[in-house]
């Protein structure tokens, strides 16, 4: 016999009570805490993402959609700049370092993204299996990439134009060019883990070849396998099955003629998707909207639209919070007035006790663990709670975004939360408590 | 055992109360006699210590409780004083055999589940042990109450009306039982009552 078992057999004995204000108090501090652990873990993904990158310079459209299209991979892009007119602001002093993204095609719906090394270099990627992609038509996938796909290094693979992955045709969206998995990335915690990377040039080579082979397709029947493209037919055979090419970013570079005149050829129209620019200090940012003024391009910042994003974003937050404090309140109402009922109810069971042996402290101290235990087992089940619905949220994102949210531990916040709700139990009990601890027992004795 | 001497008692703007003397000592048994509103109730509650007289003083165990307060009181009353009242009260959440541990636990004594079920035994209710107190009869809980009065052997029983609620059967068995479990400690037992099917049973008596 200890004051924990009577409070636990009190608690029992009406279970109608006791549920309503577990339920309550678990739903109120299960949304709470929800909201908390993803607003972290948001706020953490996004941060890692924009890490150190100042300005995103892509097509005009919608900033936002730029941000999302270019830092998170979230969004379709807005469309492409030339690179002779991207030049004019990547050479401007001002910018210390730019990295290329050329929005290439999907492989089933991973997307691929033609750079260079300092893109992975910007978020400190490290190559797990393989190498890191050097030359055309190789690719180097992130980590969630390889796990989904099951492609391993020296797989080969063809990718689809666009992003509408639905469509399965084998005409009109196929590129025949296969890619040659060169190497797979370590787990980055970032957008990368969802990218395929490849030099810059397979996406314009991709680009360029899909336009006369969709005419061509319809005609050869032939065509459908690798290396075999009508002008640039050798260079599919570099890449697909020499290896010496492999080495050194070959293609492109002095020696083959036909490339030469290849990139030549493009030189005007190439075209990217948008460079992550790094300025070198804070004047940059009015220097350089100077230099995007009048063109057809955009710089957006990537921390302003975040903040946009957040603002609209944690307005439904809000919102939510809301609805959660006020479920809470009524749960500390509903542990106060089952206390202050049953304390009515038992009054001369309460005043036995003080007959038998016990103080006005042990009916205090019992009154007030019955409203804490409530309070303490709504909270541990809301903290569940949370997470199962943490879990359910993060498979729905990694569905939709690829994106992926797991970490369940606990936040900081989450013990304010735990104090806030302690405290408010402390006091939603504190005033049957004292009824307890004033109760004049003769009285209440007698008038049994 | 017990000795309350010149006490009065005054409800604040209420009645007023004087009592002779009472005595009642080891192996004693005492009766008091009194019609309703001579403060039968109230002499009760004096003697448990849940009241304090306004002049006068009780003694019990040798020990002055008019000048005791607070939880020393309560512990001392848990240990030297059991009370049975006219209607058994039981904390409802727990069955008997918990309610009867709960004054070793309030006490601060060991808890001996064995000596609740031996008295339960010899009250004749051993099975209702694990039942919870609504499922007992009157006749049953009242003696349930009374095993639960004597499981620390306090040295002063007092009984409020302890058999106006029952039948002449059960009213019979209920005071054969208390003086019964009184003998078994020599502990001084009071009753109050204005049951007069008590009178012949007890020859020391006061009549309020």
């Amino acid at each position: 016999m200890n004051l924990i078992k009577i409070s636990w057999a009190n608690l029992r004995v009406k279970p109608l009570n006791t549920l309503l204000s577990i339920v309550l108090l678990a739903f109120g501090v299960g949304v709470i805490s929800l909201l908390l652990l993803l607003e972290k873990q948001v706020t953490e993904k996004f941060d890692r993402n924009i890490k150190d990158i100042d300005f995103v310079l892509g097509a005009k459209g919608s900033p936002m959609q730029l941000i999302l299209a270019n830092v998170y991979h979230v969004d379709a892009p807005t469309g492409n700049i030339k690179v002779s007119d991207a030049q004019k602001v990547i050479k401007n002093p001002m910018v210390k370092e730019a990295i290329p993204l050329a929005y290439g095609d999907n492989y089933e719906k991973w997307r691929i993204v033609g750079t260079n090394f300092k893109y992975p270099a910007h978020y400190d990627a490290k190559v797990s299996e393989g190498r890191m992609f050097s030359a055309p038509f190789e690719a180097t996938l992130g980590k969630r990439v390889a796990d989904e796909t099951g492609l391993k290094v020296g797989d080969k693979f063809t990718s689809m134009h666009g992003f509408d992955n639905q469509s399965n045709e084998e005409d009109a969206h196929h590129h025949d060019h296969p890619f040659v998995v060169v190497g797979i990335l370590e787990t980055n915690n970032s957008a990368l883990d969802n990218l395929i990377l490849t030099p810059v040039e397979s996406v314009w080579l991709v680009h360029d070849h899909g336009d006369e082979e969709e005419h061509s397709s319809m005609e050869n029947p032939a065509h459908g396998e690798p290396g075999h493209v009508h002008e640039e037919g050798d260079e599919h055979d570099h890449t697909g099955e020499n290896p010496a090419h492999g080495e050194e970013g070959h293609v492109h570079v002095d020696g083959d003629e036909h490339d030469h005149e290849h990139a030549h050829d493009h030189e005007a129209s190439q075209e990217m998707t948008a460079y992550l620019i790094k300025k070198r200090n804070p004047l940059a940012a009015m220097m350089l909207a100077n230099v995007v003024r009048d063109t057809n391009m955009q710089l957006a910042d990537p921390a302003i639209e975040m903040n946009r994003l957040s603002q609209n974003f944690g307005l439904g937050m809000d919102t939510l919070k809301a609805i959660a404090i006020l479920i809470m309140i009524l749960s500390f109402v509903s542990v106060f007035i089952s206390l202050y009922n049953s304390l009515k109810e038992r009054k001369y069971e309460l005043a036995l006790l003080r007959t038998m042996g016990g103080s006005r402290g042990t009916l205090f101290a019992l009154i007030m663990q019955e409203g804490l235990l409530l309070v303490i087992i709504g909270f541990v089940t809301g903290t569940i709670l949370s997470r199962i619905g943490l879990l359910a949220l993060s498979s729905l994102l990694k569905e939709n975004f690829q994106y992926e949210i797991n970490d369940l531990s606990v936040s900081s916040s989450e013990l304010v939360l735990l104090a806030v709700t302690l405290g408010v139990g402390v006091l939603a009990s504190l005033l049957p408590a004292l009824r307890a601890l004033k109760m004049d027992i003769s009285k209440t004795l007698s008038n049994a | 055992m017990l000795l309350a001497k010149n006490i009065s008692f005054q409800y604040p703007s209420g009645p007023s109360f004087q009592f002779p003397t009472i005595t009642c000592g080891k192996n004693e048994k005492l009766l008091i006699l009194g019609e309703s509103g001579k403060g039968k109730t109230t002499l009760l509650h004096l003697l448990a210590g849940l009241l304090q007289p306004t002049s006068g003083e009780i003694i019990i165990n040798e020990q002055n409780t008019s000048t005791m307060s607070g939880a020393a009181l309560d512990k001392f009353r848990g240990k030297n004083i059991g009370i049975i009242f006219q209607t058994a009260h039981f904390v409802e959440a727990l069955n008997i055999e918990d309610n009867l541990i709960m004054p070793q636990y309030l006490t601060g004594l060991k808890q001996d589940r064995n000596k609740a079920k031996e008295l339960l035994t010899r009250l004749n209710i051993a099975d209702k042990g694990k039942k919870r107190p609504s499922q007992l009869s009157v006749g049953e809980a009242q003696r349930a109450a009374i095993a639960r009065a004597v499981i620390n052997n306090p040295p002063v029983i007092l009984a409020d009306e302890p058999t106006s609620a029952l039948d002449d059967k059960n009213a019979a068995e209920v005071i054969r039982l208390l003086e019964e479990q009184a003998n078994a400690t020599g502990a001084a037992l009071i009753i109050v009552t204005h049951d007069q099917r008590l009178k012949d049973h007890f020859a020391n008596q006061i009549t309020l």
